[in-house]
């Protein structure tokens, strides 16, 4: 035990029954279009040492509970029902009062580490302020040396000296840990945290979800944890609440839920979710529609509109949450649970998900389908500057540095990596057209160096690009029918051409013809990914770039747009690059995977190899990092958990680039390592289609 | 940090010096003082005329002729006026006059403008925040000239009020007043109110806009959030996180602030009869002088250079991601 442990209660405080209940809680607020009913009477409590995750889709009320738990709410907001943290009413203390159990027994941790922490103030001075706001008796001094203990505590290295530094000097991962120490400082009964490592790479997720492991082993205090992953919940939470339109549609013990879901809702959100651990690959199943509008809800169950089970009797009255498998801890709202408990049907099943047929091509051996992107040894470089107005190079990023792959036609690579590894450089690059720093570019044969006018027009139909945020890419003033005509007429089709092509294409991507006079405002994101697709297609282009096309959506609303990729990638034989984060989804979609880290390939090749068998350890500690969504799998992993964080690529380790990092490098004798520090390794066969680039490479069982 | 704001000040005494020569520049061009002495009636004679041009430097290039001036500014000596006063004997008294004014106004613009706006962001949308929105549009687009008299006026009500003139609005202090030296500062006060109230007021109005929006961003930030969730009272999270952070911005606006003020500076000496510097390049330009004009430009770039200088190392001071 450190020193840092003892400070706090060596057991849970032994005061009986749950330490937070929420009943009939409801919160709303007013709006231009009438008041918005963000929660519609919850329900739950939360023991000490208890892990409750909340799931959901954005605008279920999943925040907005919990910060009226913590009566961060704003003023204008309205709420009745009851908040109890052990026996105290919260619902009605004053500022003042709640004050002083905010930090002190209830804590919480948020979603964006960046801007979670003041950027005038050290994070020791940040750490140290919130055990003074509840022990006034503590000294400065003592508040500082327990500031560093808690920063030793959670993972920061160097703890000490790291105290005096700004938020900026800290990466997102360290500041989301110094986050959790304020959160732990004053040894907390219950620990909320919203979406805590959303904004993170996976490697670090893995990071911080074990610091706040430590951090409930130490504090004993019971902990609310919200997220949109359901692969975290299953590792990590006990009891799981899935919320729907305000409410909680679905609760109980997390095994037991993933097991049999008995809520249609429910059982869609898990079908929805791509695996990493899937073998063959199967349909994702999309839920269709929208969440309701949280204004003048009609009677009945709110999920009805987008139900593949409603019947007439869902839309008279709200099913309340009742016991379900005879258990009380387990409970759904759904007058059709029992169905579900008589059937346990698959998602698939209920959600009717048809399978894609394989295009022709696929069937094709690889090496004689034509390659319609090549790219060879590709550099970028940037200058890296300092100063605020006047500006002087002090170095150097080398976000990409030699890095070659090629696509073939109907194929989809896969390119995945961390933040900052280069990912979108190497698409800008490739999406340039114009003279590079080093390397070249080969767009279905033509180098990008030697364009003529005609070519370079040519490309520029033959590949187009899908952009994360469907609604920066979209003109809002433009009706749809505009937006998908604008490729069109820049390349000289008809009138007629163009009039009967929009039609075509909306029906392509899901949507109707008569959206065609819509604004980008009136569809849902989901939608716009859609319309930024189907403007994607208009030219007929050979292959399309996608850059995280999926990250910004929903799980459910994500799986109807990959399922329609690859629905399209059958049918018009495509080929995409697809940049993204989440290995599951590239697992799902890709036909081929190239990992980076700080700007070079260190693995590549066919999904199921790299997947299946990872040689580098870095595509092996980015697997382990990724949650899967079966508690459990998930919970009988072993999780390879990377030390520090991502090099700055101004400044690459020599050698091996990632020999900072890694634990293969760490467990190796003395005379061995010197390879990793001298001798920069390159890609080397293993099997047919898998490249990795690592001097000693190991199989080693992730999944 | 040193280095950074020292290139700064090398940066800005450039900057300086190339504003005063470009006045010095446009006046020689412009300017023809030699013709308002032939206006004379009679005219003088020839030779006078000719003695006067050479007096003048006229026979030089004007770049050269810069040169000399500049060189006898860096031994204190401002050349000297078409009518052949000695330029730095005047300076002193009107720099005097013109600092008491900018830096008595900058100061309540500055502090009233920050609690303006910092009241009007926390209560957003209350009656208060509507009506410091008007006042500051109003006040913002309003010339000096015309707030300075509308100000007199309303100085006149108040004396009127009080039955006596308390409120003097004409020069600095009472002509021929005697009196021990706290009578003459008690004095001296009663002209500065309503001048600097036209300044400040300018001031408060520019300064609040800005911190109003500044706050709003930070109250929405997550940072905020974080620590009332750790459980500081409501009023030391607004202050001690939320106004020390939004008043990052303000240090770059105060260079800019700055140049609003002396703008408004000379109209205002004017109208309330200071015979300050603004109020001497009124006087120079109309008497055609060249040296007169430079001198006053460069005081405005010295201040305009301090205000910017002073604008780096409050930014610095005031947030470390710049400290480096
Ligand atoms: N301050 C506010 N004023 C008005 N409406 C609000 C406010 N805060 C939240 N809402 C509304 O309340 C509903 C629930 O929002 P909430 O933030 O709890 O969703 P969430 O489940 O946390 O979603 P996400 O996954 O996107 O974080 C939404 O319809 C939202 O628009
Ligand atoms: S109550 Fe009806 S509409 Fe609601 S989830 Fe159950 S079957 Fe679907
Ligand atoms: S080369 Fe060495 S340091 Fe690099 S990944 Fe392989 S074992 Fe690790
Ligand atoms: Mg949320």
């Amino acid at each position: 035990m450190t020193a840092a442990q003892t400070m706090f209660d060596e057991q849970a405080p032994s005061e009986n029954g749950p330490v937070l209940r929420v009943s009939d809680l409801t919160v709303s607020f007013p709006s231009e279009s009438g008041r918005v009913q963000a929660v519609r009477g919850l329900n739950y409590e939360v023991s000490a040492g208890e892990v409750l995750g909340i799931v959901g889709e954005s605008g279920s009320g999943k925040s907005v509970s919990s910060l009226a738990v913590m009566g961060l709410l704003p003023q204008q907001a309205r709420i009745s029902g009851s908040i109890k943290f052990r026996d105290r009413e919260l619902l009605g203390l004053s500022d003042d009062q709640l004050s002083k159990i905010r930090g002190k027994r209830i804590s919480m941790v948020f979603q964006d580490p960046l801007s979670a922490l003041t950027p005038v103030y050290t994070v020791g001075d940040q750490i140290a302020e919130a055990l003074r706001a509840h022990g006034h008796s503590m000294s400065k001094q003592q508040a500082h040396n327990r500031a560093v203990e808690l920063l030793d505590l959670v993972g920061i290295p160097n703890a000490a000296n790291r105290a005096k530094a700004f938020p900026h000097e800290f990466s997102g991962g360290m500041r989301q840990r110094a986050v959790i120490a304020i959160a732990i400082a004053n040894d907390p009964d219950l620990i909320i945290a919203d979406e805590p490592t959303t904004a993170l790479d996976v490697t670090v997720q893995a990071q911080v979800l074990e610091v706040l492991k430590t951090a409930q082993e130490v504090t004993g205090a019971g902990i609310v944890i919200i997220t949109h992953d359901l692969g975290v919940v299953a590792g990590f939470a006990d009891r799981l609440m899935v919320m729907y339109a305000g409410k909680a549609v679905e609760t109980g013990q997390v095994d037991e839920i993933y097991a049999h879901p008995r809520m249609p809702y429910t059982l869609g959100l898990l079908g929805s979710i791509p695996r990493l651990d899937a073998e063959e690959r199967q349909p994702l199943v999309p839920i269709e529609g929208q969440p309701p509008s949280l204004v003048d809800l009609p009677p009945g169950c709110p999920f009805a509109p987008r139900c593949p089970m409603v019947v007439d009797a869902c839309r008279e009255a709200e099913p309340p949450l009742s016991d379900v498998d005879g258990s009380e801890q387990h409970r759904a709202a759904c007058i059709r649970a029992n169905e579900l408990i008589a059937e346990d049907p698959d998602a698939a099943e209920v959600f009717e998900v048809e399978a894609v047929e394989e295009a022709a091509i696929a069937k094709v051996p690889r090496e004689q389908r034509p390659i319609v992107l090549s790219v060879n040894e590709l550099v970028k470089h940037f200058p890296l500057t300092k100063g605020a107005v006047f500006k002087r190079r002090v170095g150097t990023v080398h976000a990409v540095d030699g890095v070659s792959f090629d696509i073939r036609a109907g194929e989809t690579l896969g390119l995945v990596g961390e933040s900052g590894c280069g990912k979108t450089t190497t698409l800008m690059e490739i999406l340039g057209l114009d003279t590079l720093m080093g390397g070249d570019i080969a767009i279905l044969g033509n180098l990008t160096t030697s364009l003529t006018k005609q070519s370079r027009r040519e490309i520029r139909r033959d590949m187009q690009v899908v952009f994360q945020d469907p609604m920066a890419s979209l003109d809002p003033r433009m009706p749809i029918g505009d937006v998908l005509a604008e490729p069109m007429q820049v390349h000289g089709y008809s009138k007629q051409k163009i009039a009967s092509r929009i039609p075509e294409l909306l029906d392509l991507v899901g949507l109707r013809a008569e959206h065609a006079e819509r604004y980008p405002a009136e569809f849902s994101g989901g939608q716009r990914q859609r319309i930024g697709i189907a403007r994607a297609l208009a030219l007929e282009p050979k292959l399309i770039v996608l850059d995280e096309p999926v990250s910004a959506l929903d799980v459910s609303i994500q799986a109807g747009v990959i399922n329609l990729l690859d629905e399209l990638k059958a049918k018009l034989e495509l080929a995409y690059l697809f940049v993204a984060h989440d290995l599951s989804v590239v697992r799902h979609i890709a036909d081929r995977v190239a990992v980076m880290y700080l700007g070079k390939i260190v693995e590549i090749g066919e999904v199921d190899g790299v997947f299946g068998d990872a040689k580098h350890p870095y595509t092996q500690a980015l697997l382990s990092a990724i949650p899967i969504p079966d508690p459990v799998a998930e919970r009988s992993r072993e999780r390879i958990i990377l030390t520090g964080d991502l090099p700055s690529p101004a400044n690459p380790p020599r050698g091996c680039r990632f020999h900072t990092r890694c634990f293969t490098f760490a467990a190796l004798p003395e005379d061995k390592r010197q390879r990793c520090l001298d001798e920069e390794p390159v890609l080397a066969a293993h099997g047919d289609d898998q490249q990795a680039a690592c001097h000693f490479p190991r199989a080693r069982a992730v999944l | 940090m040193i280095g950074f704001l020292a290139r700064r000040l090398v940066n800005y005494v450039i900057l300086c010096l190339v504003a005063t020569f470009l006045a010095y520049l446009l006046a020689s061009l412009t300017f023809d003082p030699v013709a308002i002495l032939m206006q004379r009636n009679p005219p003088p004679p020839e030779a006078a005329i000719a003695a006067k041009r050479l007096a003048l430097h006229f026979d030089q290039p004007i770049p050269l002729r810069f040169v000399h001036w500049l060189g006898g500014v860096v031994h204190g000596d401002f050349g000297r006026t078409v009518t052949d006063h000695n330029v730095g004997d005047e300076l002193l008294p009107r720099m005097g006059v013109s600092l008491r004014l900018f830096l008595v106004g900058v100061t309540v613009g500055v502090i009233l403008g920050v609690i303006l706006g910092v009241v009007s962001a926390i209560r957003q949308y209350k009656i208060s925040d509507y009506a410091a929105t008007v006042f500051s549009f109003v006040i913002l687009s309003t010339p000096v000239f015309v707030i300075g008299p509308l100000l007199k006026t309303g100085a006149l009500q108040v004396n009127d009020w009080l039955g006596t003139e308390y409120l003097k609005f004409t020069g600095e202090q009472t002509p021929g007043f005697d009196g021990s030296w706290l009578a003459s500062l008690g004095d001296r006060l009663r002209y500065l109110i309503v001048p600097t109230l036209t300044i400040a007021l300018q001031q408060i109005a520019y300064y609040s806009r800005y911190q109003r929006s500044a706050m709003l961003d930070v109250l929405g930030s997550d940072f905020l959030r974080t620590a009332s969730a750790k459980g500081l009272t409501r009023r030391r999270v607004l202050f001690k996180h939320g106004l020390r952070t939004a008043l990052i911005p303000m240090a770059t606006l105060f260079a800019f602030g700055f140049g609003l003020l002396i703008v408004g500076g000379t109209f205002t000496e004017h109208i309330f009869g200071w015979y300050g510097m603004g109020d001497w390049l009124i006087v120079g330009v109309n008497t055609q002088d060249a040296n007169v004009v430079a001198t006053v430009t460069l005081f405005v770039a010295v201040l305009v250079l301090i205000s910017g200088w002073l604008s780096d190392v409050l930014y610095a001071a005031l947030d470390p991601r710049v400290r480096v």
